[in-house]
């Protein structure tokens, strides 16, 4: 039996190593054709050119970061929202009622919500802002905000849940009320639990593919607003994956933007443990 | 997009019933590529199963760029592109013993499409070249309207995107251009977008589509009169300046059932089905009197 869990366990991680091994073997044969600097010394990627292909990808992760940047800001205060009134105000009956429907908008396909974006809030933030149409950042970063809420709200409500109710009694016992005991109490109490719903509220966003290329405008100019049009990574790799021909350089260019996004990735997870065990440390 | 997931499915379906219909000698004939042909080799293919009941035609989109590719990494038998393979897609089909064989099939325009309400009527070649490589970013000297440009154009898997790359803006475009993911696409935000500017294929255009549009008429040169897309005659007779041959490669030269869906494509009730697409059929050319012995 210890030997079944150990090898479900084994596989996850061979799975892992797998990816990274394919993205690295593939992506560092892009530097065998094209010189590492010019991938960082231009914002300009087009390897598709007419003339000389441009590999910059700064405008590129620029845009990943900046729909990302923008989700999260919708997200994360509407999320710990949500997750502290379901945990903390609202009653048992309704709470078995909200939460299954926020995690059904989980199970929304990303197309479906692409889709909703090019019809209903791209014409609404181009009638709003008077812009010239609605595809650019913030219809992205509003998109992702939704996409990334269930799990945001998911994580935090099961962290704040886990607070031992005898915190919560020791703070009323002291003349706290229920907002003193949320943001005193149980908010600091759960902290790691919340930090790590945000993480992957994060890592949801940033991989988001469909959406985004669907809805933000996939223009390769650097962007100055969140009224631009941008062209995240992911948007990059699914257009351009289908028409370049194996083993060519462009085709292991998409390749370094793959280890490009697993780097965020893993950065930020590092980031998040770091963060969650200094909180941790402080509260007991 | 959604259109060609559902023609996928269909076919999905469609395909998996004749499996299990008991019968035997079965072919199928895998089409792969430009989004501008889909909805046209669909057509044919569809009239084409009528008759032909053993044989499964199944089309799916996805650009020139992803049918070329598929070819060359041989998972299409038919790769639909509206520009010509590139040298460095041949030096890869080398590589890998793929021989690209091309066929020229039909013929399309392409249309240059505003907003109804834009005062623009016609434009030149050139000027429309300045606008697309953002030589030229104001709507002044075409419509008298002092107003930005937005321009809106397809992802570069897109073969309509080389083709007026090449042909048009003859440089790269300008990087404020909004990459649509389909002609549908560019269609949608032309209706809403007053100041904006897209390219499309004339077949895609007839009157239900060009609500709240214009199109408009292209000159080959400023002296040269204007002429619309929207008038077969102009086509046929090679006056309207932004035409392209629509391609087909295989691998090698085609034989068997393949050759004979190719040659259904130039035959009368083809030619028919071409034009009722809103496309221009051609003669089979050298290409096809050699596959025709």
């Amino acid at each position: 039996m210890k030997a079944v869990f150990a090898l479900a366990g084994l596989f996850t991680i061979f799975v892992l190593l797998g990816i990274l091994a394919l993205l690295v073997t593939n992506g560092m044969k892009a530097f065998n054709h094209i010189p590492f600097s010019s991938f960082f010394n231009s914002s300009y990627w087009n390897p598709a050119a007419l003339g000389e292909p441009s590999y910059g990808l700064w405008q590129l992760l620029w845009s990943s970061l900046m729909v990302t940047a923008g989700a999260l800001v919708i997200a994360i205060p509407l999320g710990i929202g949500t997750a502290a009134y379901l945990s903390e105000v609202a009653s048992a009956r309704i709470r078995n009622v909200v939460k299954p429907i926020i995690e059904i908008l989980a199970g929304i396909p990303s197309v479906a919500i692409g889709f909703i974006g090019i019809v209903l809030i791209g014409p609404a933030i181009a009638d709003l802002f008077r812009l010239n149409n609605g595809f650019n950042a913030l219809n992205g970063a509003i998109l992702l905000a939704f996409m990334s809420l269930p799990t945001i709200i998911s994580v935090s409500e099961d962290a704040m849940q886990a607070v031992p109710k005898s915190f919560r009694e020791g703070s009323y016992a002291l003349g706290g009320n229920k907002w003193i005991t949320l943001t005193k109490v149980v908010l600091p109490a759960s902290a790691s639990g919340i930090i790590a719903a945000c993480i992957l509220g994060f890592g949801r966003a940033i991989g988001e593919t469909m959406t985004v290329l669907m809805v933000t405008g996939n223009a390769t100019a650097m962007p100055d607003s969140f009224f631009d049009p941008v062209r995240t990574l992911t948007a990059t790799i699914a257009i351009e994956l289908g028409e370049v021909p194996y083993d060519s350089p462009h085709y292991y260019a998409l390749f370094v933007l793959g280890i490009l996004l697993f780097l965020i990735s893993l950065a930020v997870n590092f980031i998040s443990e770091w963060v969650a065990s200094r909180y941790r440390y402080k509260v007991s | 997009m959604l259109r060609f997931f559902i023609v996928s499915v269909v076919l999905a379906l469609v395909v998996f019933e004749s499996c299990f219909s008991g019968k035997t000698k079965y072919e199928a004939i895998r089409v792969r590529g430009s989004d501008s042909e889909v909805n046209l080799v669909q057509a044919l293919a569809e009239n084409y199963m009528d008759t032909h009941e053993l044989v499964s035609v199944g089309v799916t989109g996805g650009g020139s760029g992803a049918g070329i590719a598929a070819l060359i990494n041989n998972k299409t038998d038919l790769a639909n592109s509206s520009r010509e393979i590139s040298e460095e897609e041949l030096y890869f089909a080398k590589k890998r013993n793929i021989d690209p064989y091309e066929i020229v099939f039909a013929m399309d325009a392409l249309a240059v499409i505003v907003h109804a309400d834009n005062p623009a009527d016609s434009i030149t070649l050139r000027d429309l070249g300045r606008l697309y490589s953002g030589k030229m970013g104001n709507w002044q000297e075409i419509s008298g309207l002092n107003e930005a440009v937005i321009l809106y154009g397809r992802q570069s898997s897109s073969g309509t995107y080389i083709f007026f790359r090449e042909f048009v803006v003859k440089d790269e475009y300008d990087t404020s251009m909004i990459g649509m993911s389909g002609t549908a696409q560019i269609v949608e935000a032309i209706r809403k977008d007053k100041k904006g500017i897209g390219y499309v294929s004339s077949g895609y255009l007839d009157e239900k589509v060009l609500q709240n549009l214009k199109v408009l008429k292209i000159k080959a040169n400023e002296h040269s009169p204007a002429y619309s897309p929207l008038e077969k005659t102009t086509i046929i007779s090679g006056d309207y300046p932004i035409t392209r041959p629509l391609l087909q490669y295989t691998n090698g030269r085609p034989t068997g059932t393949l050759l004979d869906f190719i040659r259904y494509q130039f035959s009368p009730e083809g030619a028919e089905i071409i034009e009722s697409n809103g496309f221009y059929p051609v003669a089979p050319g050298e290409l096809m009197a050699e596959l025709k012995k």
